[in-house]
C-alpha cells in the first residue's frame, strides 16, 4: 500500500510527511519529523505524555492518526518556548522543581498551556481536574500544581 | 573532608537552584530511552507466552524468517548460552544470573503470562508484528498457581523442580518456597506473655507496579569485532553492562553503555529485560536494533513488587511499653526466587526499641512476572501490618497513637532486631515534629478520620565514582556514574561548588557512560546523594589541594602556606607573604605552566549511610454509601539528615507518599481464571491522578548523618512506607472499620462497613 502525503503546520512552520494509514500522529511526530519531545507512555490515551494541540484543541497524539492532521495546525512541546525565551510555564516548572524524571513534563506543559488558554484564572481544583489525564509518577503533583498556579498568576500580571 | 559542623557557613548547599538538565526537560530536548535513532535501525519485538505455565515443546521460526524484512529471530536455545546459577550482590537484594537469563528469555518452560519466548528484528514495526504471528510455538500447558498461600500449599503446581529452599529444613519434595528468613532479638513469645494487652491481626497486600511513565527502551548496535554500543533507560549503565556481559558471555570492555535520561524507575529499572535481546538481535542482524516495551508489556512482563500475607502480634504493658512483637510474612517472588522478604522482616519493627521481637518470612515463587525492586523493597508491606497493629494497640490502651510510638521509639543506642545498634538517628525528632504540627490537632468533620503511621529504611552507600575537572577558564565540569532520576545532577554540582567555593552556575555536571567514569552502583537504595555525593566531594577536595599547590608554586611558597577561601587561594597567614588572593580562574589559566590540566577522579565504596525515619499524618473522608475515600490533608515528616537541594528532597517525599497512597487505595494486579493479568493498562491499573489528591506537605527534619561531609541521609525510599497504614488508620478513624487487605477500594470498604468489620 502506498503512503499518504499529509500537509500540516507544526509549531507555526509548514510541514509535510508521508505516512501509512495506520500510523499514529505521535509516531509521525517522533519518527518522521523527529520531534521526540512528545512521549509515548501508554499508547492508549491514559497517560497524557503525548499531549499536543490540534487546531488549538488538546489531544493525545497517540489516539490521532497521522492522516487526520491534513490541513491542521499542530502544537507540540518543541513550540512552547519563543525562540530562546522560555514560556512562563516552563520557567515556573523549573523554579518550583515541578519535575523529577521529566518524562511526563512535555505533556503536562502542553496540557497546562491549553488550560490557561481556555481559563487564565483556574482554581486549584480546576487545574487538578484538567490535568487528571496527565500522569506523573514522581512528584505527587504538589509542585506541578504550585507551578501551574504561579505561572497563571504571573501571566495574568498579578506578580509585582 | 570532615563533617561540616556549622551549616550556617554553607553558601550553595541548602539553596534551591534550577537543575542543570532542566531546560532540556521543559523544551522536549532531553533524550530518553526511545528518543535516539541510528541509521539503519531495525525494530525489535518480543513474542511472549500466552500461558501462565507451560512447557515449550518446540519453536519454529522458519516462516517468520522467510518474511521479507525480517532480519533476525533469537531464542534461548538457539542464541543464548546456558549459564550456571550464580548469585551476586546488586543494590538492595542479590541477583541470580541464571534466573535473570531465564527471565529475559524462557528456556524450557514459560513461568508466567508475558514471559519472553523469542525476539524478532525487522525493518519495520509492522513486519516485526507479522513475523511474531508466524513463529510457531508448541506449548504443553501446565497447571499454574498465582497466590502465595496456594503456592505454599501441598499439591501446588511446582515451578522449579530443582528449587532447594534456604534457611529451613529440606522439605523432601519439590516446593515453591525459595527461602525462609528469621530475625530475632530476645524472646518474643515470652515478651508477649508478659503483656497486659495483646493485639493480633492478619494483613494482606497485593502486587503493585512501580508505574514509571516511560516504558523500558533500548537501542543496541553490535559490530563484527564484538564492540557493542547500548543506549538505554535504566537505573544503572554499569548494571546493564555487567548483566549483558553475564547473560551473553561477552567481555565487559566490549560493551559501552550510555545512560539515556530515565523516565522514572523506582527500582523497576534495576534489571535487564530488553537489553540482552537487542544485543543478540543486533549481533545476528548486523544492524542496530531498537526495542521499546508497550505499556501492556511493562505491566505483564516487568516486575512489580510482591504482594503478601502476614500475621502481626504486638503486646504491651498498660503504660504502652511494648513487651514483645512478632511478624510472620510470606511474599510473592514471582516466577523466580527473590522477593524482598528479608528487608520486609528487617524493617518491620525497626522504628521501635524492643527487647523481644521476632520477624520471620517466606520467599515464595508463583506464576507471576518476576518481582523487581520497588522503593524501599518489602518495607511498606510489613509496615502496613505493623503500623495497623500499632494503631489497634493505641486504641486498646486508650493512648494517643503518636504517644505510643514516642514511648517505644528507636533512638541512638537502640539495638535493632536485624542486628545493628543505631548511631544518631532522628526518629524521636520526627515524632516530636509530627505531634507539634498543627495538622495533628486540627478539627475534623463528619465521616472524616485521621491516621498516623511511621516508617524506617536503612539507606545504603556502596560503589560510586565521580570526577571534577577544572576547565581553562576556571569553570568546572563534573562527571558522575549515577543516572539522574530526580535532580541528582543539581546536588552533585551544588556539593562541588560548595567545596570549590565557586557559584553553582560555574559547575556543569553530566552523567558519564561506562567508558567515561569509574564503576558506579545503581541509582537505588537512596544512595546517590550520599555515596556519589561523597565521591564528588572528595574529588572536589583533591582539586582544591591541587589548586593550592599551583598557587604555592606561582607564589613560590610552601603549599601548606596556602588556604582556600571562597574560590580563591589566599596566604594562610602573615608569615606566608603578602600576596593578593588568586582566584580559581587565574590558577586555571596558568595550569599549563604549573604542571598541566587540573582534575581528579575518585572511586569509593561509601560507608556510613544514615538510616531514615518518617511519620505521616493523613486525613480522609469516607463516603459511607460508595466507599470512596478522599484524601483531605496529608503531612509527611522525615529526617533527611541535611537537604542539599530542599525542593528535590521535598519532591521525593511528596512523590513517595503519593505512590503509597495509590498502593493503599487503588493499585493491584488482577488475574483472570487462566492466570492472565486482567488490568494491564493505566485505565484499569489506576495510579493516583492530580484530582485525587491535596497538596502533600513535606516537613524536613534535619538530624545530620555525621558520616557524610554535609550530613546527608538518603531520602527517596522512606516516604513510600508509612502511607499504607496511615491511610488505613485514617479510614478506621472515619468509619470504625479496620481494613486488613489492600487496596482499600470502594467495594471492599462498602462490604467492610456493611459487615461492621474489616
Amino acid at each position: 500500500m502506498s503512503k499518504i502525503h499529509v500537509t500540516t503546520t507544526v509549531n507555526g512552520e509548514p510541514a509535510e510527511f508521508l505516512c501509512e494509514v495506520q500510523d499514529s500522529l505521535l509516531d509521525v511526530l517522533r519518527d518522521q519529523l523527529h520531534l521526540t519531545g512528545s512521549k509515548e507512555g501508554c499508547g492508549s490515551g491514559d497517560c497524557g505524555a503525548c499531549s499536543i494541540t490540534l487546531d488549538g484543541r488538546l489531544v493525545c497524539s497517540c489516539l490521532v492518526l497521522g492522516v487526520e492532521a491534513e490541513g491542521k495546525t499542530i502544537g507540540t512541546i518543541e513550540g512552547l518556548a519563543n525562540g530562546d525565551e522560555l514560556h512562563p510555564l516552563q520557567r515556573k516548572f523549573l523554579e518550583h522543581a515541578a519535575l523529577q524524571c521529566g518524562f511526563c513534563t512535555p505533556g503536562l506543559l502542553v496540557a497546562t498551556k491549553a488550560l490557561l488558554d481556555a481559563n487564565p484564572n483556574p482554581t486549584e481544583t480546576e487545574a487538578r481536574y484538567w490535568l487528571a489525564g496527565n500522569l506523573c509518577r514522581c512528584t505527587g503533583y504538589d509542585k506541578i500544581i504550585r507551578a501551574v498556579m504561579d505561572a497563571a498568576a504571573e501571566m495574568r500580571g498579578e506578580h509585582a | 573532608m570532615n563533617f561540616v559542623a556549622n551549616f550556617s557557613d554553607l553558601k550553595v548547599v541548602g539553596t534551591r537552584p534550577v537543575r542543570p538538565d532542566g531546560i532540556d526537560k521543559v523544551t522536549g530536548k532531553a533524550m530518553f530511552g526511545a528518543d535516539l535513532s541510528m541509521a539503519g535501525t531495525l525494530t525489535g519485538k518480543v513474542l511472549r507466552s500466552p500461558h501462565a505455565h507451560a512447557r515449550i515443546v518446540s519453536i519454529d521460526a522458519s516462516k517468520a524468517l522467510a518474511l521479507p524484512g525480517v532480519k533476525a529471530v533469537v531464542t534461548a536455545a538457539g542464541d543464548f548460552p546456558e549459564i550456571s546459577s550464580e548469585e551476586a550482590a546488586a543494590g538492595e537484594s542479590p541477583v541470580n544470573f541464571r534466573h535473570m537469563a531465564h527471565n529475559v528469555l524462557a528456556r524450557d518452560k514459560v513461568l508466567y503470562e508475558g514471559h519472553a519466548v523469542a525476539a524478532v528484528a525487522a525493518t519495520t514495526s509492522a513486519i516485526a508484528d507479522a513475523a511474531m504471528a508466524l513463529i510457531d510455538v508448541t506449548y504443553e500447558v501446565l497447571p499454574f498457581v498465582i497466590d502465595v498461600e496456594a503456592a505454599m500449599a501441598d499439591g501446588a503446581p511446582i515451578l522449579h523442580d530443582d528449587l532447594v529452599p534456604s534457611g529451613m529444613a529440606a522439605p523432601g519434595k519439590p516446593t515453591n518456597i525459595a527461602k525462609r528468613v528469621e530475625f530475632k532479638l530476645g524472646d518474643a513469645e515470652a515478651g508477649l506473655a508478659e503483656a497486659d494487652v495483646v493485639v493480633e491481626g492478619r494483613y494482606e497486600t497485593t502486587a503493585v507496579h512501580q508505574g514509571y511513565i516511560e516504558p523500558h527502551a533500548v537501542i543496541a548496535s553490535v559490530n563484527p569485532d564484538g564492540q557493542t554500543q547500548i543506549f538505554a533507560s535504566s537505573q544503572g549503565q554499569f548494571m546493564i553492562r555487567q548483566y549483558v556481559s553475564k547473560i551473553l558471555n561477552m567481555d565487559i570492555a566490549n560493551i559501552r553503555v550510555t545512560p539515556a535520561e530515565i523516565g522514572g524507575g523506582f527500582g523497576g529499572k534495576t534489571l535487564v529485560y530488553l537489553e540482552p535481546l537487542a544485543v543478540a538481535l543486533s549481533r545476528k542482524a548486523g544492524k542496530p536494533v531498537k526495542m521499546v516495551m508497550t505499556r501492556d508489556e511493562v505491566f505483564r512482563s516487568s516486575g512489580p513488587t510482591s504482594g503478601g500475607v502476614m500475621t502481626v502480634k504486638i503486646g504491651a504493658k498498660k503504660d504502652g511499653t511494648i513487651t514483645g512483637a512478632t511478624i510472620d510474612i510470606a511474599l510473592q517472588a514471582g516466577a523466580f526466587p527473590g522477593s524482598p522478604v528479608a528487608p520486609a522482616c528487617m524493617c518491620a519493627f525497626a522504628c521501635y526499641d524492643l527487647k523481644n521481637v521476632r520477624a520471620s518470612g517466606y520467599d515464595v515463587v508463583s506464576n507471576r512476572s518476576k518481582i523487581a525492586a520497588y522503593r524501599a523493597p518489602g518495607a511498606p508491606i510489613s509496615s502496613f501490618g505493623v503500623e495497623s497493629a500499632m494503631d489497634e494497640l493505641a486504641t486498646k490502651l486508650g493512648m494517643d497513637a503518636l504517644e505510643l510510638r514516642q514511648k517505644n521509639a528507636a533512638k541512638a543506642g537502640t539495638k535493632a532486631a536485624y542486628g545493628p545498634v543505631f548511631p544518631e538517628i532522628g526518629f524521636e525528632q520526627v515524632l516530636d515534629a509530627a505531634k507539634s504540627h498543627p495538622h495533628w490537632s486540627a478539627p475534623l468533620g463528619p465521616n472524616q478520620g485521621r491516621g498516623v503511621a511511621t516508617g524506617f529504611w536503612f539507606n545504603i552507600g556502596g560503589d560510586s565514582s565521580a570526577s571534577v575537572f577544572v576547565n581553562e577558564d576556571g569553570t568546572i565540569s563534573v562527571v558522575s556514574g549515577s543516572p539522574d532520576i530526580g535532580g541528582s545532577r543539581a546536588s552533585m554540582a551544588m556539593m562541588a561548588a560548595e567545596v570549590l567555593g565557586v557559584p553553582y552556575e560555574k559547575v556543569r555536571p553530566i552523567v558519564g557512560d561506562t567508558a567515561q567514569i569509574g564503576i558506579t552502583g545503581m541509582t537505588g537504595g537512596s544512595r546517590v546523594t550520599f555515596a556519589t555525593g561523597m565521591a564528588t566531594v572528595q574529588a572536589a577536595e583533591k582539586v582544591v589541594d591541587e589548586l593550592k599547590k599551583r598557587a604555592a608554586m606561582i607564589w613560590d611558597i610552601s603549599p601548606e602556606a596556602v588556604d582556600w577561601k571562597d574560590g580563591e587561594a589566599v596566604p594562610a597567614g602573615a608569615n606566608a607573604g603578602g600576596f593578593d588572593p588568586m582566584p580559581l580562574a587565574a590558577i586555571a589559566a596558568k595550569a599549563g605552566k604549573t604542571g598541566g590540566p587540573i582534575g581528579s577522579e575518585v572511586s569509593i565504596n561509601a560507608q556510613g549511610a544514615g538510616a531514615g525515619f518518617g511519620a505521616h499524618i493523613c486525613d480522609v473522608e469516607v463516603d459511607q454509601e460508595t466507599g470512596h475515600v478522599k484524601i483531605l490533608r496529608y503531612t509527611a515528616v522525615q529526617d533527611v539528615g541535611k537537604a542539599i537541594h530542599p525542593s528535590y528532597v521535598e519532591g521525593q517525599i511528596q512523590g513517595g507518599a503519593v505512590q503509597g497512597i495509590g498502593w493503599a487505595l487503588n493499585e493491584e494486579y488482577l488475574y483472570d481464571k487462566n492466570g492472565r493479568m486482567d488490568n494491564s493498562g493505566f485505565l484499569d491499573y489506576r495510579v493516583p491522578v492530580a484530582s485525587d489528591l491535596p497538596m502533600i506537605e513535606a516537613v524536613l527534619v534535619e538530624v545530620p548523618n555525621k558520616r557524610h561531609p554535609f550530613g546527608v541521609r538518603g531520602v527517596g525510599e522512606v516516604p513510600i512506607i508509612p502511607p499504607l497504614a496511615a491511610v488505613a488508620n485514617a479510614i478506621k478513624a472515619a468509619t470504625g472499620v479496620r481494613m486488613h487487605s489492600l487496596p482499600m477500594s470502594p467495594p471492599k470498604i462498602v462490604a467492610a462497613i456493611e459487615s461492621g468489620k474489616g
